[in-house]
């Protein structure tokens, strides 16, 4: 837990990024004179004042020793020497060198941007698309809905067919049973009758019967040979 | 303007001590003043995009200029110019 005694963001809420940095630093003559100092003097003495100045200042310093030549002035001469002509010789290539590390740092920035951009304008397209995917779903469930009925019709036909095999088996059962029964009455009837008829066949009509039969076979015989 | 809202440069040489008079003098006041001054300093010469041998040059000389003044006394001596 925070406990505050002085209020907090109080001042204005920064919303865009840093200004940015300036391009060049402040113009300075000779590297070590600020463009000012000219810039003051110029009104007074015009173009050469600030040197005449310089140049009387030094040889003020020098006459009343207030600068006083020593060996530390020998070497200062030497190294002084040195940094100025190597500054003068290699200064552009590291400045180069310089801008191009900067140069890399920035479009790496802008290469991460860019990609970010891409990909969230990719997004917004997929987010589009999907959109008006949404419209189709009463096609869709309209295609559903047809599947659905489609297999409620054929099952309801296949249950249909189901009971008309069934009620045909059983009726085709009916119709078999009584078909039985008539051809066993029948056959049971003509055994009986038969068997009654061969019963009742007493020898006595056996012995007429065949005289009878003897009798019409001559007769026929006798027709049969007038006719040839 | 009124006097104590004016930077240095706008300060006339008469007016230099009645100047100096109304500025902030105490410690915290010298400290934040100097503060300012590296920070106006920094801004303009060294944090640039393109910066030169301008920002840290002025440096080394007025370090260069501070330290000859301090030994100013030790380097006259005629000993020192003696021994090399």
């Amino acid at each position: 837990v925070l406990h505050v005694t002085r209020p907090l963001h109080t001042a204005q809420q920064r919303l865009a990024p840093l200004p940015p940095l300036p391009e060049k630093g402040g113009e300075v003559r000779h590297g070590l004179i600020p463009e000012e100092f000219f810039q003051f003097l110029y009104p007074k003495t015009g173009v050469t004042g600030p040197y005449m100045l310089g140049t009387g200042l030094l040889l003020y310093f020098l006459s009343k020793e207030i600068y006083v030549i020593n060996h530390e002035t020998v070497a200062a001469i030497c190294i002084l020497s040195i940094i100025i002509y190597g500054v003068k010789k290699y200064g552009s290539h590291v400045a180069a060198f310089a801008d191009k590390l900067n140069e890399e740092k920035v479009s790496k920035a802008l290469a991460v941007k860019n990609e970010a951009i891409k990909d969230l304008e990719a997004a917004i397209e997929q987010e589009k698309k999907e959109q008006w995917r949404v419209e189709g779903r009463g096609f869709l469930f309209d295609a559903k809905r047809n599947n659905i009925a489609m297999l409620l019709e054929a099952n309801y036909r296949e249950r249909l067919l189901t009971v008309y095999n069934e009620v045909k088996k059983r009726l085709d059962y009916q119709v078999a049973m009584q078909n039985l029964k008539r051809q066993k009455e029948q056959d049971h009837m003509i055994q009986w009758v038969e068997k009654n008829v061969v019963q009742s066949i007493t020898p006595q009509q056996q012995k007429e019967s065949i005289a009878k039969c003897i009798l019409d076979l001559k007769a026929l015989s006798k027709s049969a040979q007038a006719a040839a | 303007g009124p006097l104590s809202e004016r930077h240095l440069m706008d300060v006339r040489l008469g007016e230099l001590p009645a100047w100096l008079a109304t500025r902030d003098l105490s410690l915290q006041g010298l400290c934040g003043g100097a503060q300012k001054a590296w920070s106006s300093y920094y801004d303009k010469y060294i944090n640039v995009k393109r910066g030169g041998p301008a920002g840290i040059s002025m440096l080394l000389a007025g370090y260069c200029l501070l330290s000859y003044g301090w030994n100013y006394q030790h380097i006259s001596k005629i000993s020192f110019l003696v021994s090399v």
